[in-house]
């Protein structure tokens, strides 16, 4: 894409330096735990050791006896508010505090409300908590059993643990094709339980000011308007109005989807505060983050993947057991309970689809979220790319030439998927080739012979994937009846600065640089010269938040389209005050001019002025507009990656020795911001690929609850990541932009697994669950026979 | 019990439990929130400060054993209005994203540039092994340090 303003300007394509770093690199950022306010009180929560018991008894005296104690908050007190029960964003039920019984270990059991952080925490400890352990239901496949233990008792006729059955695709059609078939493949694949481990973890403080009945309420919130409407809905018995709600959502330390829910932390602090009247603090701790807020992925997935011998692809078949704990607190939109799995035919040009999902309480956290991905995508990804792969070798095919026979052609686009979805754009040749051509490609296909035949492990593997972001157009796209759109509300002052307001909230992503580019874009007023906010529900226009990549396809088309707002008013001023025809005037980034006369022009800087001090009679003064944007379609970034791994015969490790990934994510905003939101991507594909899982024993603890088990990678194990773009602009996206803080972690776990599947195939290997830890080689290379 | 100490160059004093951290001491008491808190068991390095200027993890220092201490914080960092090459480094190479963990890198950078003026990319990864970064993959901190590294052995103050 072309520049067409100035370094100065600062519009689309410049890489110019992010506005909100000079408060961060000084520690002058305000996070929610950076709030104090005078007279606040702390809540700290008593969780739970077992998966699931029965509540006997709760003793509070010896918490209470503890100086600073004030209270002890049980579901018995919330129950006389029916605050004990809230609902989910998928439309189930989930515990704020328990009155009968806990249902995974660390639920929250009892908060206690003190003067003091310290205070609260020796509270916790002291209360006490009887239970009788209950059978606890681990495993999503024996939950479905007959005879298993029914978890959700609290509803009425509920006789399993089976919460929705869902499925997409031409059935018919799909088993046809698998009849018809030379070869199929078919893989057990799970996608772990995963935590997006924020390094901020949640927490609120909410303050209820009893002389303006108002409650305000900092949060670690990704969607706060979308949060005071739940807030409205479920406490507007107790007298939470929506315009008595605000809600702030400060600097945030990272979000990655695990910021969307509404945690009971959230909830027991604002009843608290609405019960005392005083500022209430609730920061959770690591381990209550990593074992208690929702978790990501959990899809025990049977895929089957047809092909003819000359290796056309023709048909994909998926079964899922989506473990969520036990509630659905998914954060989908609401008509899709698997989120947008469905793009599960990937970049391929496949003629048939069918997809089945059946969603599964056990004893464990409620969820899924997202772990920094659009809705179930990577999951999607993960599989498709695995089966591609699998069936290429089965055909004894290189990688990249099936894909490449395979691929949606850029002439096909755009493009009806066998699933439903119109893809927008995309050229995937082009971006594969430009990976292999960067990582030199057929160089390593002979170092990788030559090795073989000296027994070393390496091995190449390819994802090249397709997303699927920008939630989303309101025909389909809601959230608890709320549509999907994204706004921007922009005022120009007197002396053509600006302040623009959106319906998002940055979590690390840089909203307030590149949104003030594009502003700067499409009215040539200086980034520099626009100030961004967002976060504050009293201020900013409603939108949905941020999540999803949702926010440049949303948000970002929201503010272009009100500065054309701004620009269309601007050319009646123009033209009043250069005494010429509005048709006779030509835009360029900054000014208006006259056609064919260069040297008579206004800028938006004078049009700004006149605004306010020489508007034309009959027009209202002022400079602003608005815009809700409803997108017309989902936006389809995509991209190839190429991954080289050595394998440590001795140990097991995976080393990750190059990895080259090239993105199309359309026309960029700021080249800086979008590298270095894939290399974050990149890093959070690796992590789960090789290090991150956690999972629960027979009677469920849990496994990987702290940053000692959960292994969050750091500088040393993360790879150099090389990385490069082609550019396919969307074609109904005002700006051409798709978003792209998510593909590199939906595309890289594959490349990474593909990698190690082809460095042991020749041992038989045909498939490695993530996370491929060097404990879990190791032992596969010695069933193999394979020693150091 | 009574703990005096300097922050930044100033003296402070307070009477604390002794259980008390010293990166709530920092933060709760002392009101300098730049000290963030990732972990609480020294694993994410967000609370990093530098204890006499050594790098310490200021959720597993208690506030007592900073006595008689000289401690520095990123709010330390800028000297008469001047950024430090390392705050100029992770502006320039967008060597932060959330911010989070920034404050806590900073510090953790400071201490290693002291002692090692001219690292190579693998000294910097290592010595920045012990502060978690969600958002950067690490990529561009690297080049941040390298960029403070060059301005300081330039004469950059």
């Amino acid at each position: 894409m072309a520049l067409r303003t100035s370094p100065e300007v600062g519009g689309m394509g410049h890489s110019i330096k992010r506005k909100e770093d000079p408060r961060f690199i000084r520690g002058k950022g305000t996070y929610v735990d950076d709030v104090q306010l005078p007279g606040m009180l702390y809540l700290d929560i008593a969780r739970s050791p077992f998966a699931h018991a029965k509540i006997t008894r709760i003793g509070t005296s010896k918490a209470l006896a503890i100086p600073g104690v004030l209270a002890v908050i049980t579901g018995q007190d919330l129950a006389k508010y029916n605050l004990h029960w809230m609902p989910t964003l998928m439309s189930d039920t989930q515990m704020v505090l328990p009155v009968e019984k806990v249902m995974y270990q660390a639920q929250e059991v009892a908060a206690v409300l003190a003067t003091s952080r310290y205070a609260a925490a020796d509270g916790v400890a002291a209360v006490e908590v009887e239970y009788e352990p209950l059978p606890v239901v681990v495993d999503p496949k024996k939950a479905l059993e007959p005879g298993a233990p029914v978890l959700r008792t609290d509803k009425k006729d509920k006789k399993d643990n089976h919460i929705w059955h869902w499925e997409w695709g031409d059935r018919a059609a799909t088993d046809r094709a698998f009849t018809q078939a030379d070869v199929i493949v078919k893989q057990d694949i799970y996608i772990p339980r995963i935590h997006v481990a924020s390094i901020e973890t949640c927490g609120c403080v909410a303050h209820f000011d009893k002389v303006n009945d108002k409650l305000t309420v900092w949060m670690t919130t990704q969607a706060p308007h979308a949060i005071r409407t739940v807030f409205a809905l479920v406490a507007g018995h107790v007298g939470l109005a929506e315009h008595k709600i605000r809600i702030i959502s400060p600097d945030i330390g990272g979000g990655f989807g695990g910021k969307v829910p509404v945690y009971p932390g959230y909830v027991i602090a604002v009843a608290a505060s609405v019960l005392t009247g005083k500022p209430v603090k609730w920061i959770e701790d690591r381990m209550e983050n990593l074992q208690a807020d929702s978790f990501a992925r959990d899809y025990h997935i049977t895929a089957e993947l047809a092909g003819k011998k000359d290796g056309t692809l023709t048909a994909l078949r998926i079964k899922t057991l989506a473990d969520h704990g036990y509630a659905d607190a998914a954060a989908n939109p609401s008509k899709f309970p698997a989120g947008l799995f469905h793009i599960c035919t990937g970049s391929y040009d496949l003629k048939a689809a069918h997809v089945e999902v059946d969603g599964v309480y056990t004893n464990k956290p409620p969820g899924g979220i997202a772990y920094r991905c659009s809705f179930r995508v990577t999951e999607a990804v993960h599989t498709i790319e695995r089966m591609v792969d699998l069936m290429a070798h089965q055909l004894a095919m290189d990688p990249a030439d099936f894909r490449l026979k395979n691929f949606i052609k850029p002439e096909q686009f755009p493009y009806k998927s066998a699933l439903g979805w119109e893809y927008d754009s995309g050229n995937y040749a082009g971006a594969l080739q430009k990976a292999m051509d960067r990582i030199g490609y057929t160089e390593l296909k002979r170092e990788q012979a030559e090795k073989r035949k000296r027994g070393e492990l390496m091995g190449i593997g390819i994802s090249s994937f397709t997303e699927i972001v920008g939630a989303g157009p309101s025909k389909h796209f809601d959230i608890l009846g709320l549509k999907m759109f994204d706004s921007c509300e922009i005022r120009i002052h007197p002396t053509g600065k600006a302040i623009a307001r959106f319906g998002t909230k940055s979590q690390g992503q840089g909203h307030e640089t590149t949104y003030a580019q594009i502003l700067a874009e499409e009215l040539g007023i200086p980034a520099a010269d626009i100030q961004i906010e967002e976060g504050d529900t009293d201020t900013a226009p409603y939108g949905l938040g941020t999540y999803a990549s949702r926010s440049t396809p949303t948000a970002g088309a929201a503010a272009a389209m009100a500065a054309r707002k701004v620009r269309d008013k601007g050319r009646k001023i123009a033209a009043h005050l250069l005494e010429a025809s509005e048709n006779d005037l030509v835009w360029e980034p900054g000014k208006f001019s006259v056609k064919g006369a260069p040297a008579k022009f206004k800028t938006i800087q004078e049009i700004a002025f006149a605004a306010y001090t020489n508007h034309p009679q009959g027009m209202e003064a002022g400079l602003e507009a608005v815009s809700y944007y409803d997108p017309p379609n989902l936006t389809y970034p995509f991209g190839s990656y190429v991954c080289v791994v050595d394998i440590d015969k001795g140990t097991g490790e995976v080393k990750v020795r190059r990895f080259v990934a090239v993105d199309d994510c359309g026309n960029i905003i700021n080249p800086m911001i979008v590298e270095g939101q894939i290399h974050g991507g990149l890093t959070m594909g690796f992590a789960p690929a090789l290090l991150e899982e956690i999972s629960y024993d027979e009677i469920g603890n849990i496994r990987g609850g702290s940053f000692i088990d959960y292994l969050v990678p750091t500088a040393v194990e993360t790879p150099k990541w090389e990385t490069d773009k082609t550019c396919t602009p969307s074609p109904h996206h005002p700006l051409g932009a798709k978003g792209v803080g998510e593909s590199a972690t939906v595309g890289a776990p594959a490349a990474i697994v593909n990698a190690v599947v082809d460095a042991l195939w020749h041992l038989g290997v045909r498939h490695i669950d993530i996370p491929i830890t060097p404990p879990k080689v190791w032992k596969l290379l010695r069933e193999k026979g394979i020693t150091e | 019990m009574w703990v005096k100490l300097s922050i930044n160059g100033e003296k402070h004093e307070a009477d604390v439990e002794p259980r008390l951290l010293l990166v709530h001491l920092i933060r709760d008491v002392l009101r300098l929130t730049g000290t963030h808190i990732g972990c609480d068991t020294t694993h994410c390095g967000a609370c990093t400060v530098l204890m006499d200027g050594r790098a310490v993890k200021s959720c597993t220092v208690f506030a007592v054993q900073a006595r008689d201490k000289q401690i520095m914080t990123v709010e330390g960092l800028e000297q008469d209005s001047k950024l430090h090459p390392l705050q100029q480094g992770f502006m320039a190479e967008h060597g932060l994203q959330c911010g989070y963990c920034t404050p806590g890198m900073l510090m953790t950078s400071y201490a290693f540039l002291k002692k090692h003026p001219a690292p190579n990319e693998e000294d910097i990864r290592r010595a920045i092994s012990g502060n978690l970064c969600r958002c950067t993959g690490y990529v561009n901190i690297v080049k941040a340090i390298q960029y403070a590294a060059a301005t300081l052995r330039q004469g950059g103050s």
